[in-house]
């Protein structure tokens, strides 16, 4: 026992990590191979970085982004409709404000970074001359009362906040859309929408149809009934097996003819039936892995307890089983929103077709680096924003460990 | 088991198309299952309730046509191109402006008496003909071809051509190219899915020329490869290549072959199988022809109506009920001149001489002065 | 309860019983399903009569009239539109096969990178895996395609590499091997060669199951190829003349001639496939080898196995297991996407398909080809993948 208790004479572990040198030596230049490595990864990532700023700083010229920018968001959308867009925007706003509130309670490295990009992005527009740059600040503004409220009163707000944010999507649609000739939320033509709005509107559409479809598609390939689960195995293998934009081809050119004469859709709906079409197949994959999570007790429990089949699968099994999935349905909402670039080749203008169209434009040709430079960046940021999001949220809340 | 399953599946499939396509045969009268599906489909089209979303407002049944549709829709769906410039062109601003697009404007003036209820759709070489077969568009009027498989088999019927064209070859100046021959082991960039692509094989076959095709989906892509230095040479319609030569960098540094590939009669396409649809966008095109022929200008229209030449009464609707029989306003000759001009007008506008484009008429005059622009007459 | 219930015969009506519901409910979703596709493929059917263009296959048969870029068959204008599509499944089988393997070897190079101990190569890999795994693929091949492989050197400024191979916008050449005179002995001669090495090799490794001291046995074979396949060359050259020369790349008019070629479309959609697919194997692969337990590396390491050793023998094979279902996955996505070739401009099966849709206007009927044969490579990939995880799992029990 005496031996064991610390003594002076004993010393701490060295700590390696404390000098600059030290550090550097065990992990950079560890043997002879590892040095070599770190020498030619080095020269690299400088080269590559000295490249990039001279050609930022020196060659790019941005009025290819800057003149366009109401192109690249929201297309063709009626700029007296533009409340709308901001509207959402700001609703967004306060659910992840109050989901911060309630969930994680400290602002967090991810919580400033969230914060710090509108006032970026108002700076920029600032500079840019645009009117609309205050805006981002209200945005800033409604999440940090979104965050306050939710700390302050998590028990009474969590109910609403999570409602909110389930019927988020079908919210965006709903206004975004708007219904009616005219008045406070005429209806937009699907032909206006355009830009990234068009590209984030195809992926929620696709994910917020295709999750009933896909949940139906997924008891059905578990269920018992041969039939059933045969057609459901034919469906799902079907369009997993063959490439999205043979799908959106075929809603383009073959979806009007199977409909009976005289009933048409328009492009933008075809595009996203085909997405629907598609989504609808992973999900149900998705969500049968959810159901395979599920022990086989609480089958069980609840028969146990005399609920019929139906009942056991609504009450019992889905809510658990859907509450697994919810990680990988961001990952899937992820996916489509990468996936919708393909409509580009349909000729629609969603993000990336608006780039092409810029791009075609007799005054920026040339400018292909700026313009998929500044798409991709957006790209990036969404995807990448969103999945380390939700794995933080993940790792909060504990959702998913199951 | 559940192969078992997927072979009664796919035997359940198959005979539901084999039954599917014994009965597509038949005489329209739909069969008992068909009905029973279809109701409210049915319901939709006889009871003439006002529908509520303008996007899937029931078409046209084929008595009707695409007239009816149209006017009950307000607007023109016309299928258009937006990136060649002086006939199809996105602006920045959002709006579409040129040649082709003119004629749209022409249209619904004749229909609506405005030249401002179209909704243009702009669309690629390859979305073109299945977007006017599934009915997605009432008219193509996109520098389409005229020929004789496509007014066949493509189900189109094409409306007098409105500007003869033909293919041409760009080159770069510095490369020595003066003649077809000079190709020989180039590469040549082209668009998919267009005549071009065609006459290029047949001629570079019948010449014995060896040549590597490079192709594309857009035009943009294929021009933008030409411009890279990806091909030797670049080929579309002539007219196409004056006008985007204009765009270009540098437009001295490139040439166009004086050799022609081949014939090129661009004009509007309808349907087949509404031939009241299709007399109206003939007579549209023709309207504009006689207007220049008998010298009515947007400018003059007001006065010309007292003028006592029978053909120009007739024309504007003063005389006749020339506009009646094609189930229009008699005044519908009189509002596409008044609203968009006469042919030489609208040529002018988009590549005449006061436009980067200078395109000599050429062929594309009227026959009083040695064009092809000839229109039967107004009566 | 319910086992007495049903005893008691009359309480039960049938249309409650479960085995009739069962059946019932099948019946009517059979049956609603059945409906649902006789209408709509009748509607399709009705259509297309209306506008003149039945459903028929027979357009096959036509003669295509167009050009293609590039084929690894015979082909020109006058050949078919079937043989047309061909073309364009084999190229779509060319850019995937490769893709897969390049794919493949790049994704686990940068996979152990990710785990790698040196920290700017560990960071310089995971920015690879984040950047491209958060892109879409489409906006990266248009990228690739239009300020990369189109931005090349133009053909008269080409750059050289000692006259062996040349880099220009309209394609990499490449020195290649061609046969002349002595080639229709010397395949013999190297088939011969090659099957003895592979003797060598399979004798070797017999060897070294039994001793238990397993010897360098691939090594082993490929010296006794080598060597054979040099000797015969000069018998070959000595019967018959030379087998093979060196066709080197030249500028002839305005292209290059002779070597191996690649287009810029080809690579723009190769090297797209390619580097993008390798940033998701590289997290598979991350993910396998982390999944092998910590004590695998140190008992390996304890029984005096080097690092590379350690990962060869021990790491790697226990890894494969929790790698190739996802990776199957993978495969199909990049098989898959190679039908994105279209915005490249590089002629597969759905560019090629697309434009005979265009040009024959067959809209259905290719399109239900073009369906037909994903579905076909589809199920191909995971039969053989499946096949192959079985095969490794019953090696490693």
């Amino acid at each position: 026992m005496t031996t064991l208790t610390p003594t002076k004479d004993v010393l701490p572990p060295p700590t390696e990590r404390s000098t600059v040198l030290g550090w550097m030596k065990k992990n950079l230049f560890g043997s002879i191979g590892d040095s070599i490595l770190t020498i030619l990864g080095g020269a690299f990532l400088v080269w590559m970085i000295y490249t990039l700023i001279v050609w930022i700083t020196t060659k790019a010229e941005w009025a290819v982004v800057t003149d366009n920018l109401q192109l690249f968001m929201k297309g063709q959308y009626p700029a007296d409709a533009d409340w709308r867009l901001w509207f959402l925007l700001f609703l967004l706003a306060v659910i992840v404000g109050l989901m911060w509130g309630i969930a994680i309670k400290r602002p967090t490295g991810a919580g400033w970074t969230l914060l710090i990009v509108p006032i970026v992005l108002a700076a920029w527009l600032f500079t840019l001359e645009r009117s609309s740059w205050w805006r981002l600040l209200v945005i800033d503004v409604l999440a940090i009362i979104g965050y306050l409220l939710g700390k302050r009163y998590p028990s009474k707000l969590s109910r609403i906040t999570y409602l909110l944010a389930l019927l988020y999507m079908p919210i965006v649609i709903l206004i975004v859309r708007g219904f009616g000739e005219d008045g406070f939320l005429f209806y937009v033509p699907t032909n206006l929408w355009g830009g990234l709005l068009l590209s984030l509107l195809l992926a929620i559409f696709a994910i917020v149809f295709s999750f009933p479809i896909g949940v139906l598609l997924a008891l059905g390939r578990q269920s018992k009934l041969p039939a059933v689960k045969g057609l459901s195995v034919l469906y799902i293998e079907l369009i997993r097996g063959v490439p999205l934009i043979t799908l959106l081809f075929m809603g383009q050119l073959m979806l009007p003819l199977f409909l009976p004469a005289g009933i048409t859709i328009d492009r933008v709906l075809r595009a996203i039936v085909a997405m629907i079409m598609f989504a609808a197949a992973y999900m149900a994959e998705n969500v049968r892995g959810g159901l395979q999570s599920i022990p086989k007790g609480q089958y069980e429990a609840a028969d146990a307890i005399g609920l019929s089949g139906w009942q056991k699968m609504v009450f019992i099994i889905l809510p658990q089983a859907l509450r697994a999935v919810i990680p990988v349905l961001v990952g899937q909402f992820i996916g489509l929103f990468k996936d919708t670039t393909l409509v580009a080749l349909l000729g629609l203008l969603d993000l990336l077709g608006i780039a092409r169209g810029v791009l075609a434009n007799p005054n920026y040709i040339g400018r292909q680096l700026e313009v998929f430079t500044f798409i991709g960046l957006i790209y990036w940021v969404f995807s990448y924003g969103m999945s380390y999001g939700s794995q933080r949220l993940e790792a909060v809340l504990g959702v998913g460990e199951r | 088991m559940s192969r078992k399953v997927l072979i009664v599946l796919l035997v359940l499939v198959i005979a539901a198309l084999a039954v599917a396509a014994c009965g597509g045969k038949q005489t329209p009268a739909p069969t008992e299952e068909a009905a029973a599906t279809q109701p409210p489909a049915a319901t939709e089209q006889t009871a003439a309730q006002p529908t509520e979303k303008p996007a899937e407002q029931p078409a046209a049944q084929e008595g009707e046509g695409t007239l009816a549709t149209v006017k009950a829709r307000g607007k023109i769906i016309c299928g258009v191109n937006q990136a060649v410039p002086g006939f199809g062109f996105l602006q920045p601003d959002g709006s579409f402006a040129g040649f082709d697009i003119d004629f749209c404007k022409a249209l619904s003036a004749a229909v609506f008496g405005s030249p401002d209820k179209v909704e243009y759709r702009p669309l690629n070489a390859k979305q073109r003909f299945t977007a006017l077969q599934s009915g997605e568009i009432d008219v193509l009027i996109r520098n389409t071809t005229w020929t004789l498989t496509r007014d066949t088999e493509l189900g189109a019927n094409f409306a007098p051509t409105t500007f003869y064209d033909g293919q041409g070859i760009m080159v770069r100046k510095d490369s020595g190219i003066k003649t077809l021959e000079d190709l020989q082991g180039a590469s040549i960039c082209v668009s998919s899915g267009t005549t071009t692509e065609l006459n290029l094989a047949d001629q570079m076959a019948a010449r014995g020329i060896e040549y590597t095709p490079v192709v594309f989906e857009t035009a943009d892509e294929t021009t933008g490869a030409y411009l890279d230095g990806r091909c030797d040479a670049y080929t579309t319609d002539k007219s196409g290549l004056v006008a985007r030569q204009s765009m270009f960098p540098n437009p001295e540094e490139h040439m166009i072959l004086d050799e022609t590939l081949s014939k090129e009669p661009l004009g509007p396409v309808v349907r087949h199988g509404d031939d009241q649809w299709f007399d109206i966008v003939k007579w549209m095109v023709f309207a504009t022809f006689q207007a220049e022929e008998s010298g009515v200008t947007s400018q003059n229209v007001d006065e010309m109506k007292n003028s006592d030449v029978p053909t120009i009464r007739k024309l504007l609707g003063v005389e006749g009920d020339m506009g009646q029989k094609l189930g229009l306003d008699n005044a519908w000759a009189y509002n596409i001149i008044k609203q968009v001009g006469n042919y030489a007008e609208i040529y002018d506008r988009n590549l005449g001489p006061d436009t980067v484009f200078n395109l000599p008429r050429g062929m594309n005059s009227s026959w009083k002065d040695g064009g092809l622009l000839y229109s039967p007459p107004f009566r | 309860m319910t086992t007495l219930k049903k005893s008691d015969h009359a309480a039960v009506p049938f249309w409650r019983d479960e085995r009739y519901l069962k059946i019932i409910i099948q019946v009517v979703v059979v049956v609603l399903v059945v409906l649902a596709a006789i209408y709509l493929v009748r509607n399709l059917l009705t259509g297309l009569e209306d506008l003149g263009i039945p459903l028929s296959f027979k357009f096959l048969g036509i003669e295509s009239q167009f050009d293609i870029g590039e084929s690894l068959i015979e082909y020109s204008r006058t050949s078919t539109y079937a043989r047309a599509l061909l073309v364009g499944i084999l190229n779509t089988i060319k850019v995937s096969f490769l893709g897969i393997v390049f794919a493949t070897i790049f994704g686990i190079i940068v996979g152990i990178a990710r785990l790698s101990k040196n920290w700017l190569i560990n960071k310089l890999a995971a920015i690879y895996v984040e950047a491209l795994r958060n892109i879409p693929l489409l906006v990266f091949l248009i990228f690739l395609s239009t300020s990369v492989f189109h931005k090349l050197p133009r053909v008269n400024e080409a750059l050289s590499a000692w006259g062996w191979a040349y880099l220009t916008n309209r394609g990499i050449y490449v020195v290649w091997p061609q046969p002349s005179a002595g080639w229709d002995v010397y395949k013999w001669f190297l088939l011969g060669s090659f099957i003895i090495g592979l003797i060598v090799a399979i004798i070797k490794y017999r060897e070294g199951v039994r001793t238990g001291r397993m010897p360098l046995y691939w090594l082993w074979g490929m010296v006794v190829f080598v060597v054979l396949a040099v000797v015969s060359w000069f018998i070959a050259l000595f019967i018959a003349g030379q087998p093979m020369y060196l066709d080197f790349p030249s500028l002839q008019g305005r292209n290059f001639k002779g070597g191996k070629s690649l287009t810029p479309e080809f690579m723009a959609i190769f090297t797209g496939l390619v580097v993008y697919t390798s940033a998701f194997i590289a997290e598979i692969v991350r993910a396998g080898i982390q999944a092998v337990s910590k004590g695998q590396r140190e008992a390996a390491t304890a029984l005096g196995l080097s690092g590379f050793q350690t990962m060869r023998l021990v790491i790697f094979p226990q890894a494969l297991r929790v790698i190739i279902p996802p990776m199957t996955s993978q495969y199909l996505n990049l098989t898959k996407n190679s039908s994105l070739a279209i915005a490249v401009g590089y002629p597969d099966l759905f560019a090629v398909g697309s434009t005979i849709i265009n040009q024959a206007g067959r809209a259905v009927e290719v399109i239900l080809i073009m369906m037909g044969v994903y579905l076909t490579f589809s199920l191909l990939t995971s039969l053989f993948m499946n096949w192959y995880n079985k095969h490794t799992r019953l090696v490693e029990r």
